[in-house]
């Protein structure tokens, strides 16, 4: 990295969410709630904020939320739009404030994500995938089962496997208070939940939740003039973007999560053995599992021996998703995930990791298209 | 102006594409400049970009990459026909596409299976299926 690399410059300040689950409340207001209570948490006035960046809702697309947001919060910010990764983007838009704030172009960024697909509408979930309707190709989950079977195939990988991670998932979000689903799971219970499509199992798959959540990012320099009480830095972030259609991928057991990773470990001089804890997207395990696997947590194909034995739970060598994650926290694409990392490194995690130096968030988009890396720390 | 077949929007870009299906023909882009093969149709090649390229009938034999079963239907249309497939396969050509393997049952579907290409009509469509070879 160059002399302009950075590493620590930029701080997480403070953090907020609304509750998960069926809310029936509108996008900007849950947005509100969550933004209100990042800047209490961080101790800010809204009136330092002068950038507002959000990601798209899903469910609920809105045209220019940063703007309806900004207008709902009464602010006139210097930077502010809308980033269109799917769930990539809550990350990709931490990234890059920190860029605009390195950049001097400004100084206080908050970043908010609010959809409401439970009490509202889930199509987007169930949509027919283009022409490929025409052979009854539909829903989200479809591309990622095409994705998993070809990983059971090309490295043998069991339900057993993937099982695993939802275990683990559940067990965590069981802790949480705050989580949506408090239900633990057991491998017997994953093996007989109903194929979604198979191999793709009902417990491979995420919450579909309404929620809001918020943070804030500024320099270090600023957090201390600020007196933000529990300023995290930002160590290391990185973006890769596969792109293309599942089948027109040129392998499916590996994406540009590779070179995110390899970006954000670069900046800030770690290695995957480094890290205490991890906030891995969970959209489905099969997701989960690729991304340890591309991220160098263990090689292609052996996630199976990583993920066994409790090694990502609570205890174990790498624990994983300490609020629940995706599966069990709340459905929302990914800042849930960020607030964790936040959380564990203050040492307020319901799931608490002792000794937590170094934690790491993946998030990702459409079918595995968009992904992000983002390592915070001391 | 752009008009209904089955689900499919037909365009100028894809009619011959599903005109070639319905006179029992697989058909995908060959680009005259870099000799790059594609599916589905797109104005340029997605390679060198340029826009000078030939539809080309495919020899219809295919590998099977990957396929998932449907227990329930998320439309009207597929309600009858679950569980059914679908499945990524890979032509010889090059290109791939999203189709349903027929003529198997759907347990003994085997990945890399060598399938080829069977026209399958459903309504006013026709579209790809593959059958083991």
């Amino acid at each position: 990295m160059a002399s302009s690399n950075p590493r620590g410059r930029c701080v997480i300040a403070g953090i907020g969410h609304t509750a998960f689950g069926k809310l029936g409340r509108s996008t900007v207001s849950l947005a509100v709630e969550a933004s209100r209570k990042a800047l209490e948490d961080a101790g800010v006035d809204k009136d330092t904020v002068d950038a507002v960046l959000v990601k798209t809702p899903t469910s609920a697309r809105d045209f220019m939320f940063g703007q309806k947001l900004s207008e709902a919060i009464g602010l006139q910010p210097k930077v502010s739009f809308a980033a269109d990764q799917g769930g990539a983007a809550n990350m990709t838009l931490i990234n890059h404030a920190v860029l605009a704030i390195e950049a001097g172009q400004c100084e206080v960024a908050l970043i908010a994500y609010s959809d409401n697909p439970r009490s509202g509408s889930r199509a987007v979930y169930s949509r027919p995938r283009g022409d490929d309707a025409a052979y009854g190709y539909f829903s989200t989950a479809a591309s990622y089962a095409m994705i998993q079977r070809r990983h059971m195939i090309e490295f043998g990988t069991t339900p057993e496997t993937l099982g695993a991670i939802a275990v683990a998932c559940r067990k965590h979000g069981a802790a949480n208070p705050n989580a949506q689903l408090r239900k633990p799971l057991t491998l017997e219970g994953y093996m007989a939940s109903p194929f979604l499509a198979e191999p793709m199992r009902r417990d491979d798959a995420c919450l579909v939740s309404d929620g809001g959540a918020a943070l804030v990012v500024m320099s270090a320099r600023r957090a201390r003039e600020l007196g933000v009480a529990a300023p995290v830095p930002i160590l290391g972030f990185g973006e890769g973007q596969t792109s293309w259609e599942v089948h027109l991928r040129p392998s499916l057991t590996t994406t540009q999560a590779k070179a995110s990773a390899a970006q954000a470990f670069a900046m800030a001089g770690l290695a995957p053995s480094d890290i205490d804890v991890a906030q891995i997207y969970d959209c489905f395990t099969i997701t989960a599992l690729m991304t340890l696997e591309d991220y160098g947590f263990c090689k292609p194909g052996q996630g199976a021996g990583f993920v066994a034995d409790g090694r990502i739970e609570l205890g174990g060598d790498l624990p994983i998703n300490t609020a629940g994650g995706l599966l069990s926290e709340t459905g929302m694409p990914g800042m849930q995930l960020t607030l964790e990392a936040v959380r564990q490194l203050r040492g307020t995690s319901s799931s608490q990791v002792n000794n937590v130096r170094h934690a790491l968030v993946s998030n990702q988009g459409g079918t595995m298209h968009t992904h992000a890396t983002l390592i915070l720390g001391g | 102006m752009a008009t209904m077949r089955g689900p499919i929007d037909i365009t100028d870009l894809n009619q011959p594409y599903w005109d070639a299906l319905a006179e029992g023909r697989l058909t995908f882009q060959r680009c005259r400049k870099c000799e790059n093969a594609w599916l589905p149709p797109r104005n340029e090649c997605p390679r060198c970009l340029e826009a000078d390229w030939a539809w080309q009938d495919a020899g219809g034999a295919a590998r099977v990459v990957s396929w998932i079963v449907y227990h329930t239907a998320h439309d009207e249309t597929f309600k009858d026909r679950v569980p059914y497939n679908v499945a990524i396969v890979e032509l010889d050509e090059g290109p791939r596409m999203i189709t349903n393997i027929v003529g198997v049952p759907n347990e003994r579907i085997e990945p890399d299976a060598k399938v080829r290409f069977v026209p399958e009509q459903r309504g006013e469509l026709t579209v790809a299926c593959f059958a083991p070879a």
